[in-house]
């Protein structure tokens, strides 16, 4: 789960990173408000779960409150990655001298939280890996032990030479990594860590990913979700306790098991068609979570055929077929349908269906290919 | 022959009372797997079925029952510490089923599973299933057949898939081993691949893999300069858009790595036959049984 930079703020504030003060509006009176009580200049930046918000017009200096309200109300409202803004955060402008990187990711290679720090900040990190990789620092972290603090030390002379700064650096590291562990992240970054004239170190922004396994223990966490950031289809779905990914063809499947829901999406494209999703309807095969699948499938006016594929290991298909007999008695379907079914209870499932009218098809690839036909506007069978 | 588990496998199931684990330690029973006890903090001393005695903990069910097996079927904020568990009782190998795990407790459970000595599969795994001998996990029984092919993958149904393909063709199983679909596991491809080249029992194998990581491209890489039996390989996800987690934890494409093209280029340029359609494992094997 993304959170927005000023909740990630908020959370490394309260473990005590330097970060100046900031307040999240939602219209441009409260940006100017809040302007107004910071006095000088500030940032308006857009709260948006995508990067690049700087290159695409996100992020502005205002000098007076006046024109905080004018930034805010472009800002607001405003695309950015396929995202609408709705928030922007009002924080006053500091004086940079230096910025660097700092970022934990969970790497899957070494079975660990890996930091990554670099002295070529406020940049795409995943660039200076690419172009200058002798600026990168990698360190390791063995969660039992946590962040030792000659490690933090060492991350610390990696950015600066001057003794206070690293000391500076290397308790903000120890902070990162303490919020990284209490929030159950699978990344955290702070880009830039800038120095000021005066000398200190400050983290001018941050960005946290929770593991979505993690929720359950982290109510305060899973509390900081913001609907309006996703796909309201992708909201609909988490809410049935299904896993749903909106894709822009034509085919809507309905598939269980995460492996063979890609690999179906993968087989519509192989026979000339393209997937209009992917939708796992997980192991249990409750009618209810038929319906809501039909449901959400459907309120995608690009579907023109669906397809369901299930293969009946601990699922049973007999479930599968009244879960679409109860459905499509509730909402009468307008499109094509085609389902594929095999595995456990199979021909009492297909008994079921015939019974109600739709035929079932025990291959998969004659399935997926009826599918695509379908969806280029070939006959019904 | 088999890798991993076979008729000497004695079973431990943690979580044993619980709605998932009692439902699999039936079909487990049935299927003919030797379960020897369950473990339920509190509800030591009764019989599953009336005849698998339950221990309040792991070390007392292994002291009691010489089990050298566990399987997990505990709920996801208590999987860790169940690994944990049974790595400490001694036990070599362990199956966690479990979906859901954090994968920052996966961080101290690998290391310290590995300090014992012992195997860890999954979590988020289906498990394994030796055809005829021994079934760990919640792999159909039915579909499977004993033969002399190897199967490993990280994902549940679509193996399921393959698997019944196969076995409707006549192309049966030594053992089929899912490793699950989360970023971080306890057993890769590479591990599961060395057992299968050292296993006689196995001819030919047959390899499930998706988007998300470098498992994959070091498995090729493996296959290559190690191994002598035929392999042939299917990635699921090449449709995927990149940076959505496509319902297993670790099915993710990050910045431009762990793609389905990447991970199909490192299978051809390492001589694995490539299956485009899952059906295609059936003919690509056959050729090289032939």
């Amino acid at each position: 789960m993304n959170i927005h930079e000023f909740q990630a703020k908020d959370i490394l504030r309260r473990v005590g990173v330097p970060i100046p003060p900031g307040r999240a509006a939602k219209t441009p009176d409260e940006a100017e408000a809040i302007a107004r009580d910071y006095g000088g200049t500030v940032v308006v930046k857009a709260q948006v779960h995508a990067g690049g918000r700087g290159k695409a017009g996100g992020v502005k200096l205002a000098k007076t409150p006046d024109e905080a309200r004018t930034i805010a109300a472009k800002i607001l409202g405003m695309q950015i990655k396929g995202l609408t803004v709705h928030q922007v955060l009002v924080t006053p402008a500091a004086d940079i001298a230096s910025e660097a990187y700092v970022g934990i990711i969970v790497d899957r290679a070494a079975k660990k939280p890996v930091f990554m720090v670099s002295p070529a900040g406020g940049i795409d990190i995943e660039e200076v890996a690419a172009t200058t990789p002798e600026r990168i620092l990698k360190l390791p972290v063995d969660t039992r032990y946590g962040l030792l603090p000659f490690q933090a030390t060492q991350l610390g002379f990696f950015l600066y030479d001057d003794l206070k700064k690293v000391r500076a650096a290397g308790r903000i590291m120890q902070q990162l990594y303490t919020a990284f562990m209490q929030s159950g992240c699978s990344l955290a970054e702070i880009n830039p860590l800038v120095t000021t004239p005066t000398g200190d170190v400050v983290a001018l922004d941050a960005k946290m990913v929770i593991d979505d396994n993690e929720l359950e223990r982290h109510p305060d966490i899973e509390a900081l979700r913001d609907p309006t950031a996703e796909a309201p289809s992708e909201v609909q779905a988490r809410e049935a306790g299904l896993t749903f990914i909106k894709l822009d063809g034509n085919v809507g499947c309905c598939v269980n098991g995460a492996g063979l829901a890609m690999a179906t999406m993968d087989l519509v494209k192989y026979y000339g068609g393209a997937p209009a999703n992917f939708l796992d309807i997980g192991g249990s095969s409750n009618p209810e979570k038929v319906v809501n699948a039909l449901r959400i499938i459907t309120s995608d006016p690009n579907v023109k055929a669906i397809l369901f594929n299930i293969f009946g290991g601990i699922t049973r298909t007999d479930d599968v077929a009244n879960g679409i007999v109860t459905a499509t008695k509730r909402n009468p379907l307008k499109l094509p349908i085609v389902i594929r079914l095999t595995g456990t209870n199979e021909e009492i499932a297909v008994r079921i269906l015939k019974e109600n009218g739709f035929s079932a098809m025990t291959d998969m690839d004659e399935a997926v290919q009826r599918a695509v036909e379908l969806a280029k506007g070939g006959k019904a069978a | 022959m088999s890798i991993f588990i076979d008729s000497k496998t004695t079973l431990v199931v943690q979580g044993i009372t619980g709605r998932d684990g009692s439902f699999h330690a039936r079909q487990m029973l049935e299927y003919g797997t030797c379960v020897v006890a369950g473990v339920t903090p509190g509800k030591g001393g009764q019989k599953f079925e009336n005849k698998v005695p339950v221990f309040d903990t792991v070390a007392r069910a292994v002291a009691a029952t010489g089990a050298n097996t566990s399987v997990i079927y505990v709920p996801p904020m208590f999987a860790a510490d169940a690994i944990m568990e049974a790595a400490d009782a001694g036990l070599k190998l362990i199956v966690a089923i479990t979906e859901g795990v954090p994968v920052l407790d996966m961080t101290k459970v690998y290391p310290f599973v590995k300090e014992r000595g012992a195997r860890l599969i999954g979590p988020n795994c289906p498990g394994l299933i030796t055809p005829g001998r021994s079934k760990v996990g919640i792999i159909p029984g039915r579909i499977c057949t004993p033969g002399n092919i190897g199967v490993v993958s990280r994902s549940g149904t679509l193996t399921y898939e393959v698997v019944y393909q196969l076995t409707r063709a006549g192309l049966g199983q030594s053992t089929c081993v899912g490793i699950g679909g989360d970023p971080i596991n306890g057993t890769n491809f590479i591990d599961c691949l060395a057992a299968f080249e050292a296993d006689p029992g196995t001819e030919a194998i047959a390899m499930m893999g998706e988007i998300g990581g470098t498992d994959e491209q070091e498995a090729a890489k493996f296959v290559k300069e190690r191994m002598k039996k035929p392999v042939v390989g299917f990635i699921a996800g090449q449709t995927a858009p990149p940076g959505r987690r496509m319902g297993h934890a670790g099915a993710i494409i990050s910045g431009s790595s762990g793609t389905a093209a990447e991970k199909i280029a490192a299978f051809e340029h390492a001589g694995i036959g490539v299956a485009k359609r899952p059906k295609d494992f059936v003919e690509l094997l056959s050729k090289q049984l032939a």
